[in-house]
């Protein structure tokens, strides 16, 4: 295991670093080497990206706050115009090193106005001796928003004169990033995927006070051995492992079983965490309902999930209406004539289906159709005359609100609106019963 | 939602010139002050009515929802540090209100939440809708307007505070949303007591309510952000989802991926179905005779169609029921008789001689006159004065008839809706619908419906009965003291067979048990024979008599109080029954309407001129009615130049045959204008548009003629 090492930092922080970043160790040093002292320069911009939950944000923060560098970190997601980011970033600055807050408003429209602003900044908080980072967390964002955004803060260094470098977290790659018309390269840092050895070691690391860590490490032994296969997601572990936990105590609770009995914990909490991978995880249930679930005893069944009310109550018209929709979506135009019409011309069977007719027209996808086609097979499977008053068109709007219908092309197109159904067999044969 | 409800001009009644609408284009003036009068304190009584019942409702879900609510931060309440919380990643807290796709509803529903929850909860909730939040800047924007808008509702004594936040308003993020918050839960914790009374019937740090009204409409990118956002501070803004389905509540995996939904704790309410809604409100509004105004069968019949077949929305029936009101006061002069019985008969004296007139005109009491003797008839359709008194027996009359009709269809349903395949309809407005029709007792149904009743067991009958004693028992119809009698009759003897039935058991036992002991297949035979001869020939029981009784029993209550209620003379003054009205406002049919104009432009123009078409083109009618025949007899492909040509010949047959010759092969400019003008107007109609395929030709966008 490579122990943190670097003269700039006392041993003993380092030391409290490690504790709170596990399985990180490796990123770290190479962090703490590119950052360097205080006060030298570093590059630019660095760009760090992983799987969800792999730590960036987490072991960006800890580095940040443990070693207490100067730095704002910001969510790209949160400030969604680039007005609202950079105005963010300069009043997290102001607040920077000293405490008071004292947010007075500035006003902030372009980049250049943030990089005057920046300037002042740095100078009146009396950080020019050492580097600011500043953190743009989801930095997937800033490339929907203005073109010279991200290019700008790739190379802020450089645009302010001032030792500050800008730390990139996202979930893509970088290639993704990169603008057409070039830009400056950051350094990229790869975050691997915590393997299930580091989860495990992760998830026991907190565990609660009332039981040993050995216990709580066997917990997470078997959450894993059920939840592995399909989560790999740190948190919604974590998450899954605290709502569980007090169904596994159970025993030793009641006494039936000591904490060294795994076998018997092994055989109570098995089932239940299987039925938790098909309810709670998929939130089917909420996690409060399971939860007193768990406290009370109840039968699973009280609680339906969510994709058991997939029956939706339509009017009569409506109905036809989506199986219109449905048929129209789904069948060629040219069988419509065979299908519908009473009295049909006979139709060859020999070369009646094309050959890409074969494949089955559900593995295509709707296609779509226009209101007049709609409006003819509903007529022919209603058995009574239908007219076509204001209601029925005025439903298939609803039905286009609703999303089981979605219109194709413009919305404001007026003459021959045409459509798609977007409802399943499933929804069809439930609605068609 | 897109359930179109088409406001009828007549609706606007609240302004003083409405009430003349009422004597405008009626020549009979007659009493239209006092019949507008009765009409809105009717409407007024019912919209109270149908609101009360609305809120009886609801009152289920709201509960729900409110406790719910109280419970979905109590964590936040008591900012606890167990090491379950600190360790559980905090979800949103989500309501998932499914509330049918009836969607023209939806509004009324979200309104009173938001009073209740205002009034239980907290003073935060925001409405949002999602037409008005197409990116997430405009849904922020939107809810911090509600946010801050809603607290200065409830505290506007600063008003520099308003002033500062229209300042900020342009700084549309999160934090200024929790900085807000934070500011308001302390000062509201440091006010002073008498402010206490507002604050303490909601929680300390009350959470904020964020309603979506229409999830489906929603895009996926702004729902996402916005979870996204807010699960990030949900430690310091205790935010509350509340989703408003229309569809299912699949719809929201379908909207969220897992990363997204899984930062959510969603719970599932779901609101009542509006059939069962429908249900309720015809109970209270039409089967009671608290309200003198009824619905005919054919009015009943299409509000319910446009129901059931269209929109599935009750306040839209209502609206329905409300056009019924006003159109019946309105056309229907007598219907200033339509009030409570008492003030009906003061209004009787005060009738004048061309009311009487209007009176001796209705069919119904035409009829009424036809069965007096012939003195009697005299003085019937001569003296006001007797006539009056007749009247005021005859709304009595019409009176006690509701009175009577709504038990006795009450107990009819109790007694059909327990058959198997309910031959005369599961809902009790099918049964109203069926008895108000015609003679119920002559149909088919009616009839299988009683042999079906014969044939119902004991348990059965006896809890049939016991509901219809209920009914009678509350009802306020006096006639029934009999028929609550002989129906306990009734229950005391089928207590007593109870008793006897044990002895009969006995007897057909012991006769098995002789069969099982002659073993010789002779003497078997024999008394099987036997015993199948005396069954056929066998008395009916004590029980199967009794049956019989009760039905016809029932029968007989039917036969009495259900007639038809257009059997009843004068019944025109409480039945609203023009029907054709009511459906040409509520389910029109502009391609139909738009149809006739072109095709038979004297359906509205009324001129004679244009009468005499027998399929022929007149030549008189309006060009753009020439050109939309002209139309219909072409594929979808137009050539503009042979219709052109038909065109001119047309409109030049006036100047008859000897001008043709000199027409034929030029057309005249102004004719060419005309056609290119009713063909623009076609194409602004949406029957033709510009065609790409092949020049000089436009096609055609509706069918039919091919």
């Amino acid at each position: 295991m490579p122990n943190l090492e670097h003269p700039a930092y006392p041993a003993a922080t380092l030391l409290h670093l490690e504790s709170l970043v596990p399985c990180r160790e490796s990123q770290v040093s190479m962090l703490l080497s590119i950052f360097g002292e205080r006060q030298q320069f570093t590059f630019p911009s660095i760009f760090i990206y992983g799987h969800t939950s792999s730590g960036k944000t987490y072991v960006i923060q800890t580095l940040l706050n443990t070693l207490r560098l100067p730095h704002v970190f910001v969510n790209c997601v949160e400030y969604f115009t680039s007005r609202l980011l950079l105005e963010e970033i300069l009043i997290q600055l102001q607040n920077c090193s000293s405490e008071t807050k004292h947010a007075s408003h500035v006003p902030c429209d372009t980049f250049n106005d943030f990089v005057r602003l920046f300037k002042q900044a740095v100078t009146c908080q009396d950080l020019q001796d050492q580097t600011l980072y500043i953190v743009l967390d989801r930095a997937e964002q800033l490339r929907e928003m203005e073109a010279n955004i991200l290019p700008a803060f790739l190379r802020l260094q450089e645009l302010t004169d001032r030792n500050v470098t800008v730390v990139l977290l996202s979930e893509i790659v970088w290639e993704l990033f990169r603008p057409s018309t070039g830009c400056f390269e950051p350094f990229t840092l790869y975050f691997p995927d915590y393997s299930i050895g580091h989860l495990q070691k992760i998830l026991s690391h907190n565990h609660p006070p009332e039981y040993s860590a050995d216990f709580y490490a066997a917990y997470i032994n078997i959450l894993l051995g059920v939840f592995y296969m399909v989560c790999r997601d740190l948190k919604e572990l974590q998450h899954l492992a605290v709502l569980n936990f007090s169904k596994y105590c159970e025993p030793v609770v009641r006494g039936e079983a000591n904490e060294r009995d795994t076998r018997k914990l092994w055989k109570n909490i098995e089932p239940h965490l299987k039925k938790a991978m098909q309810t709670v995880y998929l939130r089917e249930i909420s996690s409060s309902q399971w939860e007193r679930l768990q406290r009370d005893g109840g039968e699973l069944g009280q609680f339906k999930g969510l994709s058991a009310h997939a029956h939706v109550e339509l009017p009569y018209y409506s109905k036809f209406l989506l199986i219109a929709a449905y048929l129209a979506s789904y069948n060629p135009v040219r069988t419509d004539k065979r299908f519908f019409l009473k009295h049909h011309g006979k139709i060859k069977k020999t070369n009646f289906m094309k050959k890409h007719e074969k494949t089955s027209n559900h593995l295509l996808g709707p296609k779509p159709f226009p209101l007049d086609r709609l409006l003819a097979i509903l007529y022919s499977i209603v058995d009574n005359r239908v007219a076509p008053t204001a209601n029925i068109f005025s439903q298939i709007t609803s039905l286009v609100t609703l999303q089981l219908l979605s219109m194709v092309g413009h919305n404001d197109q007026l003459d021959g609106p045409r459509y798609k159904c977007t409802v399943s067999l499933d929804f069809i044969r439930a609605v068609a019963r | 939602g897109c359930f179109v409800f088409k406001p009828s001009p007549k609706r606007r009644r609240v302004s003083p010139k409405t009430a003349d609408y009422f004597r405008e284009g009626n020549n009979d003036s007659e009493d239209s002050g006092l019949r507008f009068a009765t009409c809105q304190s009717l409407w007024k009584q019912i919209k109270s009515e149908t609101e009360q019942i609305q809120e009886e409702l609801n009152k289920q879900l709201f509960d729900n929802l409110v406790s719910f609510l109280r419970r979905s931060h109590s964590e936040f309440q008591e900012k606890t540090t167990e090491w379950t919380c600190r360790m559980k990643s905090r979800e949103i807290p989500t309501a998932a209100l499914v509330l049918g796709v009836n969607v023209t509803d939806h509004d009324l529903t979200f309104k009173s939440l938001s009073e209740v929850l205002q009034n239980n909860i907290t003073p935060y909730v925001a409405l949002l809708q999602a037409k008005d939040c197409p990116g997430i800047k405009n849904l922020m924007q939107k809810l911090m307007g509600q946010l801050m808008n809603c607290y200065i509702d409830v505290d506007s004594s600063d008003e520099e505070d308003y002033i500062q936040v229209s300042q900020n308003r342009i700084r549309c993020s999160m934090a200024s949303l929790i900085s807000w918050y934070e500011n308001i839960t302390k000062k509201t914790d440091s006010e002073t007591p008498s402010k206490k009374r507002t604050s303490s019937r909601h929680l300390r740090s009350p959470p904020v309510v964020v309603v979506f009204k229409d999830m489906e409409s929603f895009t996926t990118k702004v729902l996402q952000d916005f979870i996204v956002i807010s699960s990030q501070h949900i430690r310091e803004l205790p935010l509350v989802l509340i989703f408003g389905i229309a569809t299912s509540p699949m719809i929201i995996h379908s909207l969220l991926p897992h990363s997204v939904s899984s930062l959510l704790c969603i719970e599932l309410f779901q609101s009542l179905s509006c059939k069962e809604h429908l249900s309720t409100i015809i109970d209270k509004l039409l089967l009671t005779t608290q309200f003198p105004f009824k619905l005919s069968e054919k009015v009943l019949q299409v509000l319910i169609n446009i129901f059931l077949y269209h929109d599935f929305s009750v306040q839209n029936f209502i609206k329905g029921f409300q056009l019924c009101i006003v159109e019946h006061f309105y056309s229907q002069p007598l219907s200033v008789l339509c009030c409570q019985l008492v003030e009906a008969k003061k209004r009787v004296n005060s009738l004048s001689h061309s009311q009487c007139e209007n009176v001796r005109r209705l069919p119904s009491f035409r009829r009424y006159v036809e069965n007096q003797v012939s003195e009697k008839q005299i003085a019937l359709l001569t003296a006001d004065n007797f006539l009056k008194e007749v009247i005021q027996k005859l709304l009595e009359d019409l009176h006690v008839y509701h009175e009577n009709y709504v038990p006795v269809l009450r107990c009819l349903h109790v007694f059909t809706s327990s058959l198997p395949k309910y031959p005369l309809g599961k809902q009790i407005r099918e049964l109203h619908c069926a008895c108000l029709e015609n003679r119920v007792w002559e149909t088919e149904e009616y009839e299988s419906s009683l042999q079906l009743a014969r044939m119902l067991n004991k348990s059965d009958l006896v809890t049939v009965l016991e509901k219809c004693v209920e009914i009678f028992v509350s009802s306020s119809g006096k006639e029934f003291d009999k028929a609550v009698e002989k129906l306990k009759e009734f229950l005391a003897e089928f207590q007593k067979l109870e008793a006897g039935a044990c002895q009969e058991r006995d007897e057909s036992v012991s006769s098995q048990k002789e069969l099982q002991k002659k073993t010789d297949l002779y003497h078997l035979q024999k008394t099987l024979l036997e015993l199948k001869e005396s069954r056929r020939s066998k008395k009916l029981t004590k029980f199967e008599m009794l049956r019989f009784e009760v039905v016809d029993f029932i029968d007989n209550l039917v036969r009495n109080y259900l007639t038809p209620s257009d059997h009843k003379t004068l019944h025109e003054i409480m039945y609203f029954n023009t029907a054709s009205a009511l459906r040409e406002h509520l389910n029109a049919a502009p391609r139909i309407a738009l149809h006739t104009a072109l095709n038979n432009p004297y359906c509205y123009l009324k001129n004679q001129a244009l009468k005499s078409d027998g399929g022929s083109i007149s030549n008189k009618a309006p060009d753009i009615c020439i050109a939309y025949k002209l139309h219909l007899e072409c594929g979808r492909l137009i050539n503009l130049v042979d219709w052109l040509e038909a065109f001119s010949t047309v409109v030049m047959a006036v100047e008859g045959p000897n001008a043709d010759a000199a027409a034929s092969d030029q057309v005249d400019d102004i004719i060419h204008a005309r056609f290119i003008r009713a063909v623009s107007e076609l194409e602004l109609l949406g029957f033709v548009k510009p065609s790409k395929q092949k020049t000089d030709h436009v096609a055609r966008l509706t069918w039919g003629g091919c």
